[in-house]
């Protein structure tokens, strides 16, 4: 277990779960109150299982590059240009690629081809910024428009359809009644706690964001870890983007683009602080959830998506009104 | 408040400045497409492509003050955008002018402006993440009370452009007017106000600014509101312009707004950037969108090249600034 939160005095890890928690189930409480017998049902509960993972993994993309101070604005560009080149490989527009080869040969390609170009974006994220010294943000402002453009020429703006069913599976199945993206989802979740709770390079992550002077004078090689950061983040994006086209059954350059700003929504919410250096796996899941029941309550009273973006909004400013008030109350 | 611990002369501190190459490099790129493409410099094209772009000109000197005060702000085509509708739906329903459009626009989006500041102060939370926040809450509500419809039909009198004509050119426009006024007034405002060297100083170092005696929640309350005034201001030169209002004519372009005024030299840390600098940083990206369109190269083109621009600029002057330290001399320009 990190004992880093001393000092810097952000609120303490098992409060900011509870707390969170606690708003989770209030609002749990509150629409299986207005939607009796609808919203806990079975089939509700599978649809949002459904609807989180895609978000998910992307929301651990962000937060990993957040914990070290940074952030990583090209998540979703590197994603839909993995998934492009995913499908254009799978529906054999790469001729190359489609030679004769057995359809399990072409979707290991495929998927293998996806992962590199993310880890590679990744990877020259993390040069730019830990080599170059160009601030994250602004690194990856300028990488999410080259990618979005490079996604843009290969395929003209036109979406990219008709996948091998067997890849489906990723996106549309489901195994002993929970959908395949969850486990990926979890999967993904138990990888990352692993990596930041019990490995150097996860406490180094946590040390960069609190403070990378200190961290690089203590013998940390802070430009090694920060590129391994953004290539995990990379490859987290790229894993989003498997899971993306399988349920979309197609690609295209812009798709999920609105995501991008509700992964840092996310992850504030889920407690990770934006200058770094705090916050945990758990805090940011239970997040995701919290505006996947907004999300889907909201949806099943019938009431527009806007004001669930709108609702999203305001739930971060009470989140962080709440963890001020505890700040002062301290 | 000028600290250059470089050198006194004039020339060389001309030369060390970020809007001289800025400025290198648009007069190289213009030549390119001049050579190519002699229609480039026709008067017609330079004043379409400064008109059309007016809108995102305008708030890109918003954003500007927004940055050297060392905040940042997400929320401004949210505030724009809500701007215009409520614009639009009272010049519709209620007659009007266009001065009371203007300043319909301008008041909403100095009162979301406003919003944004006193959540920012108050909360002692990242801009960034506040103005995430505000940017769903705005847009959101919004749509939702407005249903987001397209809106249309406005009066005849919105829809005059020209105030002045000359013969068969294009005269002077209320876009172009507009954009040329909250330049002069972002510049003035900055340069020759004291209001304006304490966004400098806030935004250099908010904490010794604070002990010097100014006052960082009414810095930040102006700056912000300048923001959303600027942005209500652009969102009905835009309305102007399109004479539709549609519910994602302005979302999703903050970004590019961002990119643009941080190429002309602004840094997210603040405490530094100019008018000039935004004025060259965002001409760039806008000429050398144009004369892509003029060489004929498919629009698929612009964002690789406008990207290649952004990463190229910002790891130019962040190994630049790298050097710098290393040598040992920390250079805060100021303006």
């Amino acid at each position: 277990m990190l004992k880093t939160d001393t000092g810097r005095g952000r609120v303490s890890k098992h409060s900011e779960i509870l707390s969170l928690g606690a708003i989770l189930a209030i609002l749990v409480l509150l629409f299986s109150l207005a939607l009796p017998g609808k919203f806990l049902r079975p089939s509700n509960l599978q649809s949002m299982a459904f609807q989180l993972p895609e978000l998910g993994v992307l929301a651990f993309a962000m937060m990993i590059t957040m914990l070290t101070g940074g952030i990583n604005l090209s998540i979703i560009s590197s994603a839909n240009l993995s998934g492009i080149i995913m499908a254009m490989i799978l529906t054999g527009d790469l001729a190359s690629s489609a030679g004769g080869a057995g359809l399990g040969w072409t979707i290991f390609l495929a998927v293998l081809a996806g992962l590199s170009i993310s880890l590679i974006v990744g990877l020259v994220n993390g040069m730019i910024i830990a080599y170059i010294g160009v601030s994250p943000i602004l690194a990856t402002l300028g990488t999410m428009t080259l990618l979005e453009g490079i996604s843009l020429v290969i395929t003209r703006g036109y979406v990219i359809s008709g996948l091998p069913r067997n890849l489906l599976v990723i996106g549309n199945g489901t195994f002993l009644g929970i959908p395949v993206p969850m486990f990926i989802l979890i999967a993904v979740a138990v990888v990352v706690a692993i990596i930041l709770n019990k490995t150097r390079l996860g406490l180094s992550t946590y040390m960069i964001g609190s403070n990378i002077k200190a961290t690089n004078f203590s013998g940390i090689s802070t430009n090694k870890v920060t590129i391994l950061v953004y290539m995990i983040s990379g490859f987290l994006a790229g894993i989003a983007s498997l899971i993306m086209i399988a349920r979309f059954n197609s690609a295209k350059a812009g798709y999920g683009s609105s995501y991008l700003l509700v992964t840092v929504l996310v992850s504030v919410l889920g407690g990770i602080n934006p200058n770094g250096g705090f916050g945990k796996v758990s805090g940011v899941f239970l997040g995701l959830v919290l505006l996947q029941v907004i999300s889907s309550g909201l949806n099943l009273l019938g009431i527009s998506q806007f004001l669930t973006l709108a609702l999203w909004g305001a739930l971060l400013l009470g989140v962080e009104a709440l963890r001020l008030a505890k700040r002062r109350g301290r | 408040m000028k600290r250059s611990t470089d050198s006194n002369s004039r020339l060389r501190k001309v030369f060390g400045k970020s809007e001289f190459y800025l400025l290198l490099v648009i007069i190289v790129v213009s030549l390119f497409f001049t050579i190519l493409k002699p229609s480039f410099l026709a008067f017609t094209n330079l004043y379409g492509m400064v008109e059309s772009n007016s809108f995102l000109a305008i708030m890109a000197a918003g954003v500007l003050v927004v940055l050297i005060s060392g905040g940042i702000d997400i929320s401004f085509t949210a505030t724009a955008t809500v701007a215009q509708y409520v614009m639009a739906t009272i010049v519709i329903h209620c007659g009007g002018n266009m001065f009371l459009a203007f300043a319909i626009g301008a008041l909403v989006g100095i009162a979301l402006g406003l919003v944004n500041a006193l959540l920012i102060y108050f909360l002692k939370t990242p801009p960034i993440i506040v103005t995430i926040a505000t940017m769903n809450l705005f847009y959101g509500l919004l749509i939702f009370i407005s249903g987001g419809t397209w809106i249309y039909g406005f009066p005849m009198w919105f829809m005059e452009r020209n105030l002045v004509r000359f013969g068969d050119n294009p005269g002077i426009t209320i876009p172009i007017l507009v954009l040329v006024l909250s330049f002069i007034l972002t510049w003035l405002i900055l340069k020759y106000t004291a209001l304006g060297r304490n966004i400098y100083a806030v935004g250099g170092n908010q904490e010794a600014a604070r002990r010097v005696g100014i006052s960082v929640l009414k810095t930040q309350l102006f700056v912000y509101c300048y923001m959303g005034f600027l942005a209500g201001i652009a969102s009905t030169v835009q309305a102007n312009m399109m004479l539709t209002v549609a519910p994602n004519a302005l979302m999703g372009r903050e970004l590019e707004v961002l990119a643009a005024v941080v190429l002309g030299g602004a840094s997210l840390a603040g405490g530094t950037g100019s008018i000039l600098g935004t004025v060259l940083g965002f001409g760039l990206i806008v000429i050398v969108q144009n004369g892509l369109t003029l060489l004929g190269i498919s629009s698929y083109w612009h964002k690789v090249f406008i990207g290649a621009i952004i990463v190229v600029s910002v790891g130019i002057t962040a190994y630049q600034r790298k050097v710098r330290e290393r040598k040992g001399a920390i250079i805060n320009v100021e303006d």
